[in-house]
């Protein structure tokens, strides 16, 4: 039971930071981006490319950093993996997301984003194999927490947890301390008045592509760490990462934090009770409860 | 030659019946502006009432009602349409998105159920023990097929009649007006929300239908029919054929279809042998590009909704000038 609780908070972590960028992307522009799941495959992928080359270039860094099963090739590699995401997301927007969104409504770009996510899957398959692939080969053995109760954890997963957090303060001292995120709030709230203020719309909207393409990389990358890659990641993450955004509340930074959480702690906490083959239908089942007790989420307000 | 006459029927079957499914979306996505993207779990419901209520008895999960193959697929629609009705209450009063996230989200849970709760429907084994109705009386060969494929055609006709007189009724002008403008459409005292709930209901029963059908027609359905896969494919076709016009949605369902096994043969016959493992992800890649580049350069489709003014009268300030 602790034990099921820890590993949710854990898989809380990395859920949470892939439902910021969403949450995010959702407030902005508008749609339900089914994409969002698999910029965080990319930002994976993109991490295990850095990585080898990373360790080629510079071998003294291809060292493990004891206890972790993650060398300093890899820290290197994820921020790597962080701008390249980030600027992909960017180039999807400016190359699709931007045409759509010219000529049709808002619903067209979730049926783009469905697309894009098909089409961003499957070049992942088809450039990486359909085989599974690890960040270390080394089995990484996990710390005993506890004997009794009997608690498991292994370092990379406190190490995720920690640097999810960091993460996330990080985030929160941008948008609540400086200019940017009071621009960025603005756009949210009501974009033509921003615009009116003197806040470029055009450069917000990249912004935000940026930052929730980077929080996607290292939602990508933690998911890694924790399972292992494969092309299809993102068809298992979309549904927990909208379910974050919905029971955090559409457009709330927080909530999508919050929300991660709960989605990660409810998924593990279900196979107290459920077979563990049911996983998959927990999220929806938490999409359906927050629908019925509160359509707008824990800090999400109506808005139509 | 009786062999590609035989494939030809085959073909037109299965696209016949994704052209009912095509149907359905397109009255909730074309005419009514409400985005299903759960598309499967009710074409599915479809297809596992209908065999779990005409089927024979099996050990290992319920089902097996041995139900009179009209009432069973009359079942299945209903199954679809609870679904729906469920879903519609939660969501259709929200933003738009929540639909489209729940509906996902009904689909992703219904294939999960479908493969793990042995009880209900033989877990990732599927539903065996159906019989194709009327398999004593015309066997199991090409004159079986044929009449299928009728039968089929005939329902597909009847469904297209039906929305389109629906379409052109007070009832369908009420959906395209809640579409266009909802605000507009309450102050003429309409209730928006019952109406979409009654376009997103009567659209997943269609779905439900051609699920039945889909059923019938393999006698046996597994969590491999349900997968999301399918939901591409039959908004594919409702893109490129034009949403909103139901003839382009009919028109999209062959084409799209065609295309797909077209593809899927070409792959297996010119690819190299190392590629053939990729098929899956290659054709993933063009029907992902269709859809998106449909949206970019013809969002309206190949055949576009034609909008139809019920009043031609003079426009006021060009009177004016006369």
């Amino acid at each position: 039971m602790i034990q099921n609780l820890i590993d949710g908070v854990l898989t809380g972590s990395y859920i949470s930071l892939g439902a910021i960028g969403l949450t995010l992307v959702m407030h902005i522009l508008r749609f339900a981006n089914f994409s969002h799941a698999e910029l965080l495959s990319l930002g994976a992928y993109a991490a295990l490319v850095c990585d080898a080359l990373v360790s080629a270039l510079t071998p003294f860094l291809a060292v493990k950093l004891a206890p972790l099963s993650l060398t300093g090739a890899l820290l290197i590699a994820i921020l790597l993996s962080m701008v390249i995401t980030g600027i992909s997301a960017v180039l999807i927007d400016r190359l699709v997301f931007k045409r759509v969104r010219e000529k049709g409504q808002e619903l067209s770009m979730v049926f783009a984003s469905f697309g894009m996510a098909l089409v961003i899957r499957n070049v992942i398959g088809l450039i990486f194999g359909l085989s599974p692939e690890l960040y270390s080969k080394d089995i990484a053995f996990a710390m005993v927490l506890s004997r009794d109760p009997f608690i498991l954890v292994k370092p990379d997963q406190v190490f995720v947890l920690v640097a999810a957090l960091i993460l996330m303060f990080l985030l929160h001292l941008v948008l609540s301390r400086t200019t940017f995120g009071y621009a960025l709030r603005a756009v949210a709230e009501n974009p033509s008045l921003a615009q009116v203020n003197g806040v470029n719309l055009r450069r917000m909207i990249t912004a935000v592509w940026l930052i929730g393409g980077g929080l996607a990389a290292v939602a990508g990358v933690f998911y890694g760490l924790s399972h292992q890659l494969i092309p299809v990641m993102g068809r298992d993450l979309v549904l927990p990462i909208f379910a974050a955004t919905i029971v955090g509340g559409i457009g709330s930074v927080y909530g999508a934090v919050l929300g991660g959480f709960i989605v990660g702690i409810a998924g593990n906490l279900a196979l107290v009770v459920l077979p563990s083959g049911y996983t998959p239908s927990v999220p929806f089942l938490l999409i359906i409860a927050v629908l019925i007790i509160r359509p707008h989420g824990l800090f999400g307000e109506a808005r139509a | 030659m009786i062999g590609t006459i035989s494939y030809l029927v085959f073909f037109a079957t299965t696209a016949s019946i994704l052209a009912i499914a095509v149907l359905g979306l397109n009255l909730q996505w074309g005419n009514t502006g409400l985005f299903n993207g759960g598309v499967v779990a009710f074409f599915g419901a479809g297809a596992y009432g209908t065999l779990i209520l005409g089927g024979t008895p099996q050990d290992g999960h319920i089902g097996g009602f041995d139900l009179f193959y009209p009432l069973a697929l009359l079942g299945g629609m209903v199954i679809a349409g609870v679904m729906a009705w469920i879903v519609g209450l939660l969501t259709l009063r929200l933003r738009h998105d929540y639909l489209a996230i729940a509906t996902f989200g009904v689909s992703v849970a219904f294939e999960n159920l479908m493969r793990n709760a042995e009880w209900l429907a033989g877990g990732a084994k599927g539903v065996r023990g159906f019989e194709r109705p009327l398999r004593e009386a015309l066997g199991d060969g090409f004159t079986y097929n044929l009449f299928f494929f009728a039968v089929v055609l005939l329902i597909l006709i009847g469904v297209y009649v039906f929305l389109e007189r629906l379409v052109a009724s007070p009832f369908g002008r009420l959906l395209r007006a809640i579409r266009e403008d909802e605000e507009a459409a309450r102050s003429l005292g309409k209730n928006p929300a019952r109406i979409r709930l009654v376009a997103f209901i009567t659209g997943s029963v269609i779905l439900g239908l051609a699920g039945g059908l889909y059923g019938t027609f393999y006698a046996f359905v597994s969590p491999q029919d349900v997968l999301p896969t399918l939901t591409f494919q039959i908004w594919a076709m409702l893109i490129v054929g034009g949403a909103g016009n139901n003839r382009g949605a009919i028109f999209g369902a062959f084409l799209i279809w065609a295309a797909w096994t077209a593809s899927g043969w070409a792959l297996s016959r010119f690819a190299p042998i190392e590629a053939q493992l990729y098929t899956g992800s290659i054709q993933f890649i063009l029907i992902g590009s269709v859809i998106v580049g449909m949206l970019m350069w013809r969002p309206h489709g190949l055949l576009p909704e034609r909008l139809v003014v019920s009043q031609r009268g003079k426009h006021p300030v060009a009177q004016q000038g006369d």
